[in-house]
C-alpha cells in the first residue's frame, strides 16, 4: 500500500513545537560577562566617544574638556578634512568592487568547480590571511616597486610610462585594500553559493537560457544574500583602514583612519577626532542601511 | 474471516485497570498543551506488560508528544504515568527504566559503536560492561562494526544500533519514535521482522510511534490509533482494520466506501438499515451509533461486482444500478470505481482470479457484500475523516 | 578549446588563489634575503642569517613576545566569556535576546578605527590617558574578539540537534554528564575554531591597538614602526612561521576529515 512509500520521514507537528530552550536564571547567567564585558568596552566607550565629539574644541589634556554640545565640531572637522573622508569612501567602494569580482570568481570556482578539492580550497583561501596584516602589505610594496617585476613589465608593454609607477598611486593603495579584504568577500559569498542547488542552473540550461543568461537569471539572484554581507564585510572594514594608504600610498592618498589616529594621538585634538569618527560611523551605517533595504535582504542584521 | 469481538475503549473509564496494581504502563488524563494547542488531551492508555504497543496517527496527532512524555523528554500538563504501579510522572529522563530509540538514531557522533552501546551502562557504573555490550552487539549483528563511528554504517546499521544502546539497560519499556523512518522500503520491511524478533527473544514492552498504518499492523500485537491528542480506537491489528468504530479509523487503516443511510429497524443481533432505497442489514456488534443516521462502512476489498442480473456469492446487501466509471489493472487485482445511481463512486478491489471478465468503463454492473462485512458509524463524523494522505494507494 | 571553455572558471578561481599567495612567495623569499641596504626593500642574495639570528633585533622579539601574551589571555577571556554566551543565546529562553543579538553584532560591523577610538575616548574620559599600554590593549582585544567567538560556537550549537542530549539523558546520564560527554565534546571543534581566530584576530590587530596602546609595542605595531625606517629580514621570518603554523594545522585539520571520510568507504 502506499502509505509505505509516502513514508519519508515526516516532521511530526508534535516536535517542532516542542523544541524548547530553558527558561530561567541560568540563561542570564551566562550571557552576563559577556554582555557586561561589552557593555562596559563596547556601549560606554561609544557614547564616550558621543560626547567628546560635543566637547569645546578649546580644552586640551591639561585643562579638561568642557561639554558644551558643540554641534559645530562636525561642521568642521568636515571641512577639514572632507578629502580623505571621501577618498575613504571611495577607494572602500572601488576596492569593494575589485573584491566582488575576484572573489565571485574564485567563490564561484570552489563551490562548483572545485570537486573533492573544495575544502582545501577554501582553506588555500584563508591561509594566507593567517600572516601579518603588515607583513603582507609590506611584500606588496616591494612587489610594486618602482624597479620591480610587475612596474617593468607595464612600462615594457606601455601600460605605464617609462617613469611612471605604481607605488605612492591610488593604483597601489586600491590594490592592496583589494587584496587584503579579499577573504571577506569570498567567505560569505561561497555560502551562499554553495547553497544554491546545482539542478536549478541546469534547469535554466533546459529552459532555454544559454549560460550568461542563465547566471544573470538564477546564479547571481540565489547568491545576492553572499552578494550583500560580502561587500558589507568588505566595504565596511576598508574604508575605515589606513595602513595600506600609509604603506603603499603617499599623503596624497590618506585616509580617514590616518587622520583620526593622528588628531587622537598626535594631535591631541580629541573632540576633533570624535567628531571624525562619529561621521564616518554614520555614513557608513547610513549606507549600510540604505543598501541592505535596497537589497531587501534585512533579515542579515 | 471470523467476527472479532469488540475491543476495550481507552477512553472508557471504566475498563481501566487500577494504576497502583497494574504491572504495565498506564496512562491517566495526561494532558500537554503547547501554549493554546493542545497536543495531548486527557489520554487514558494503558500498556500491558511484554506487549508489542504501537501509537498509529498521522503527523501532529499527539502520539509523538506522548511518547515523549513516557521518555520524560517533555513534562505532563496534567495527568499522571505509572511504571509498574510506580509514579513516574514527574521523574527525570536518566531516572525512569524508559529507553528512546530515536527518530534519526541520534548516535553521538563523536563516539564508536561499541561506546553507543556502552553509554547507559557506564552511566550507571555497571559491571561486565563489555560482556554486556558484546552480547548486545551479536544480538543486533553488529559485532564486526564495534569500533566503527556511527557515520560510518549504513542506514540500517544505525537503526540497530541505536537499538542495541537501548536495549542495552533492559529498560521496562522501550519506546520507538517513527524508528524505521529514515529508511528505504525494502530495508523498512526486513527491519520490520528484526525489530519484531528482537522484541519476542527480549520480552520487554515496546512502545512504537509511526504514521505508517502497513508498520504498525505488521509489527505489533495491539495498534492505538490517534487522532488530535485522543486514542481514537484500539486493538488487534485484524480488530481495528474488520471492524473500526470510527470514519476516522476507517479511512486512515485502509480505505472504506462510506454510504449514507437511515436506520430502519434494530433487532437483537442485526440492523436494518435503508440505503438510498436498498435495505442493508449490519450485525449490530458492528454498528457503532444510536441514531437513526448513519454511515455504511465496507471496505473495497469486500464488495463484489457482477453483471447486471448475475447471481452473486453473497446473500442480502445487494446493490443494482452501478455504471463502471473507472478501472485501473494492477495485475494481482483490478480497481474499479463504480457511480452509484445516488451519484457516489465506490471503489471496488476485485482479484484476478480468472473467474469473472474484466469490466470497462460505462459497463453496468451490480455491486454485493456480506453483511457480516458491513459497519455502522456515526452520521456526526466527516466521512473523509483521516482520508487525506491516502491518496490513490491499494 | 573546448577543454579550455569547461574548465574556464576554474582556472580563473585558480588564478585568484594564485594571487592570494604572491605576497606569502615574497615574505618566504625575503626571509632568505641579505639585503646590501636595510634602507632598500629589495632581493639582493641568500642568506641563513635571518633564520638563525631571529633576535638580532630585541625589540622585535619583546614585540612578538608581548603580542603571543596578549595575543593568549585575550584569545582565553574572549573564548570564555564569547562560549558561555553562545550557549545562552541557543539554549536558554530570555528577556532581551534581540538586545543581545545587536549588542554581538554591532561590534562586528563597525570599523575599527571607531572601535578604537571610542574606547580611547572612554579611557581618556575616565582619566586614563597616562595608564595606556597592556591591560588597556588586553581589553580592547576581548572586546572585539568576543563577538566573534560568539558567533562562531552559536552556528556550531545551532547545528548541533538537541536530540543527542535527550539521548544522553534516556540513556541515563545526568544533566552534568550530559554536558562533559555529549555537549562540549561535540561543541569542541567550534570552541577551537573560535580560540584560533580570535588568536588570529588579537595577533594580527593594528589599528585598535595603536590608538589604546600607550607606550606598549606589539608586533604590528613594530612593523609599522620599522616600515619607516628600514624593515629587519627578520619580519619575513616571523611572516613565514606564522604562515607555515597555519598551514600545518589547516591542512592537518583537513587531512583528519579526509582521513574520516575515507574510512566511510
Amino acid at each position: 500500500m502506499a502509505s509505505a512509500a509516502g513514508a519519508a520521514p515526516l516532521a511530526d507537528v508534535d516536535t517542532s513545537t516542542v523544541s524548547g530552550r530553558k527558561r530561567g536564571r541560568t540563561g542570564y547567567l551566562l550571557l552576563l560577562p559577556a554582555a557586561v564585558w561589552l557593555g562596559i568596552f563596547f556601549v560606554v566607550p561609544f557614547y564616550s566617544l558621543v560626547a567628546t565629539s560635543l566637547f569645546d574644541p578649546s580644552g586640551s589634556d591639561s585643562r579638561g574638556y568642557d561639554m558644551t554640545y558643540h554641534v559645530a565640531n562636525y561642521w568642521h572637522v568636515f571641512q577639514d578634512y572632507r578629502g580623505p573622508l571621501l577618498r575613504s569612501l571611495w577607494y572602500g567602494a572601488l576596492a569593494t568592487a575589485f573584491c566582488l569580482l575576484l572573489g565571485y570568481v574564485l567563490a564561484y570556482a570552489i563551490a562548483f568547480k572545485a570537486g573533492r578539492w573544495k575544502n582545501l580550497m577554501l582553506v588555500l583561501v584563508i591561509a594566507p590571511f593567517f600572516t601579518s596584516f603588515l607583513v603582507r602589505t609590506l611584500s606588496w610594496k616591494l612587489i610594486l616597486a618602482d624597479d620591480g617585476f610587475v612596474v617593468n613589465t607595464l612600462q615594457a608593454v606601455h601600460v605605464l610610462g617609462s617613469d611612471g609607477r605604481l607605488l605612492a598611486t591610488p593604483v597601489a593603495v586600491v590594490a592592496g585594500l583589494t587584496y587584503n579584504f579579499l577573504p571577506f568577500m569570498v567567505l560569505p559569498l561561497f555560502a551562499s553559493i554553495d547553497k544554491i542547488d546545482h539542478r536549478l542552473i541546469e534547469a535554466a540550461g533546459d529552459l532555454y537560457a544559454n549560460p550568461i543568461t542563465g547566471f544573470f537569471k538564477v546564479t547571481w539572484p540565489l547568491s545576492l544574500p553572499g552578494v550583500v554581507s560580502g561587500t558589507l564585510l568588505t566595504f565596511i572594514p576598508a574604508a575605515g583602514d589606513y595602513i595600506n594608504a600609509q604603506l603603499l600610498g603617499s599623503p596624497n592618498q590618506r585616509m580617514v583612519g590616518s587622520v583620526i589616529q593622528s588628531l587622537f594621538t598626535d594631535a591631541n585634538n580629541y573632540p576633533a577626532a570624535g567628531a571624525l569618527s562619529m561621521i564616518l560611523m554614520i555614513i557608513i551605517v547610513a549606507m549600510v542601511l540604505f543598501y541592505v533595504r535596497r537589497a531587501g535582504t534585512e533579515e542579515l542584521l | 474471516m471470523s467476527q472479532v469481538a469488540e475491543a476495550p475503549a481507552s477512553r472508557d473509564p471504566d475498563e481501566l485497570a487500577d494504576p497502583a496494581s497494574y504491572d504495565g504502563l498506564a496512562l491517566r488524563r495526561l494532558t500537554k498543551h503547547f501554549g493554546a494547542f493542545h497536543a495531548v488531551r486527557e489520554l487514558d492508555l494503558d500498556v500491558p506488560r511484554g506487549s508489542f504497543f504501537a501509537l498509529l496517527g498521522p503527523s501532529g496527532c499527539g502520539k509523538t508528544t506522548t511518547l515523549r512524555m513516557a521518555a520524560g523528554l517533555e513534562t505532563p500538563s496534567s495527568g499522571t504515568i505509572t511504571l509498574a504501579g510506580k509514579d513516574i510522572t514527574y521523574a527525570k529522563p536518566y531516572q525512569r527504566p524508559v529507553n528512546t530509540v530515536f527518530q534519526n538514531y541520534a548516535l553521538f557522533p563523536h563516539l564508536d559503536i561499541y561506546e553507543n552501546v556502552a553509554f547507559g551502562l557506564r552511566r550507571r557504573k555497571q559491571k561486565d560492561v563489555d560482556a554486556q555490550v558484546r552480547d548486545m552487539l551479536e544480538l543486533v549483528e553488529l559485532s564486526s562494526q564495534a569500533r566503527k563511528k556511527p557515520t560510518q554504517l549504513s542506514g540500517g546499521q544505525q537503526q540497530r544500533v541505536a537499538l542495541a544502546r537501548a536495549l542495552i539497560n533492559s529498560p521496562e519499556v522501550l519506546l520507538l519514535d517513527e524508528p524505521l523512518g529514515a529508511l528505504d522500503l525494502k530495508l523498512r520491511r526486513s527491519m520490520q521482522i528484526e525489530i519484531k524478533r528482537i522484541q519476542t527473544e527480549v520480552g520487554r514492552t515496546f512502545i512504537h510511534v509511526t504514521h505508517d498504518q502497513e508498520e504498525a499492523m505488521t509489527m505489533a500485537d495491539t495498534v492505538a490509533v490517534m487522532n488530535a491528542g485522543v486514542i481514537e480506537q484500539m486493538g488487534a491489528p485484524a480488530e481495528l482494520y474488520e471492524n473500526p468504530r470510527s470514519t476516522f479509523v476507517a479511512n486512515f487503516l485502509g480505505q472504506s466506501n462510506l454510504i449514507e443511510g437511515t436506520v430502519k429497524s434494530r433487532a437483537a443481533d442485526v440492523v436494518t438499515v435503508d440505503m438510498h432505497g436498498v435495505d442493508v442489514s449490519v450485525p449490530a456488534s458492528r454498528a457503532h451509533t444510536d441514531g437513526d443516521q448513519g454511515w455504511i462502512g465496507i471496505r473495497p476489498e469486500k464488495v463484489l461486482i457482477g453483471e447486471v442480473g448475475e447471481e452473486l456469492d453473497a446473500p442480502g446487501n445487494t446493490i443494482p444500478g452501478g455504471v463502471v466509471s473507472d478501472v485501473s489493472f494492477v495485475g494481482v487485482s483490478t480497481q474499479y470505481l463504480v457511480r452509484m445511481p445516488w451519484g457516489q463512486e465506490l471503489q471496488v478491489f476485485s482479484q484476478n482470479t480468472g473467474r469473472h471478465r474484466l469490466f470497462a468503463t460505462g459497463d453496468e454492473v451490480e455491486l454485493s457484500w456480506r453483511p457480516e462485512y458491513a459497519f455502522l458509524l456515526d452520521a456526526a463524523q466527516d466521512a473523509s475523516a483521516g482520508a487525506q494522505r491516502m491518496d490513490a494507494d491499494g | 578549446m573546448a577543454w579550455l571553455r569547461k574548465h574556464l572558471v576554474l582556472i580563473l578561481g585558480l588564478l585568484v588563489l594564485v594571487y592570494t599567495f604572491i605576497p606569502i612567495f615574497v615574505v618566504v623569499l625575503m626571509s632568505f634575503n641579505d639585503p646590501a641596504s636595510r634602507l632598500i626593500y629589495r632581493f639582493d642574495g641568500f642568506t641563513l642569517h635571518n633564520w638563525a639570528n631571529i633576535c638580532e633585533d630585541p625589540d622585535m622579539c619583546s614585540a612578538l613576545g608581548r603580542s603571543v601574551e596578549i595575543g593568549l589571555l585575550s584569545t582565553a577571556g574572549a573564548t570564555v566569556l564569547g562560549t558561555l554566551a553562545a550557549f545562552a543565546l541557543v539554549r536558554h529562553e530570555f528577556k532581551g535576546r534581540s538586545t543581545a543579538n545587536l549588542l554581538i553584532f554591532l561590534p562586528m560591523a563597525a570599523p575599527e578605527i571607531v572601535l578604537g577610538s571610542s574606547l580611547l575616548a572612554l579611557f581618556v574620559g575616565a582619566g586614563f590617558a597616562g595608564q595606556l599600554g597592556f591591560w588597556t590593549i588586553l581589553i580592547a582585544h576581548i572586546m572585539f574578539c568576543l563577538s566573534f567567538v560568539v558567533v562562531t560556537v552559536r552556528s556550531r550549537l545551532a547545528g548541533m540537534s538537541d536530540t543527542l542530549e535527550q539521548a544522553a539523558m534516556d540513556l541515563y546520564a545526568t544533566p552534568r554528564q550530559t554536558f562533559w560527554r555529549v555537549t562540549f565534546p561535540l561543541v569542541f571543534p567550534g570552541i577551537l575554531g573560535a580560540a584560533l581566530l580570535s588568536f588570529s584576530l588579537s595577533f594580527d590587530d593594528f589599528i585598535v591597538t595603536n590608538l589604546n596602546a600607550g607606550q606598549t609595542t606589539t608586533f604590528p605595531m613594530y612593523v609599522w614602526g620599522v616600515a619607516q625606517r628600514g624593515v629587519p629580514m627578520q619580519v619575513n621570518v616571523v611572516g613565514t612561521l606564522m604562515f607555515l603554523v597555519s598551514i600545518v594545522i589547516v591542512v592537518g585539520s583537513e587531512l583528519n576529515s579526509r582521513r574520516r571520510a575515507r574510512a566511510l568507504v
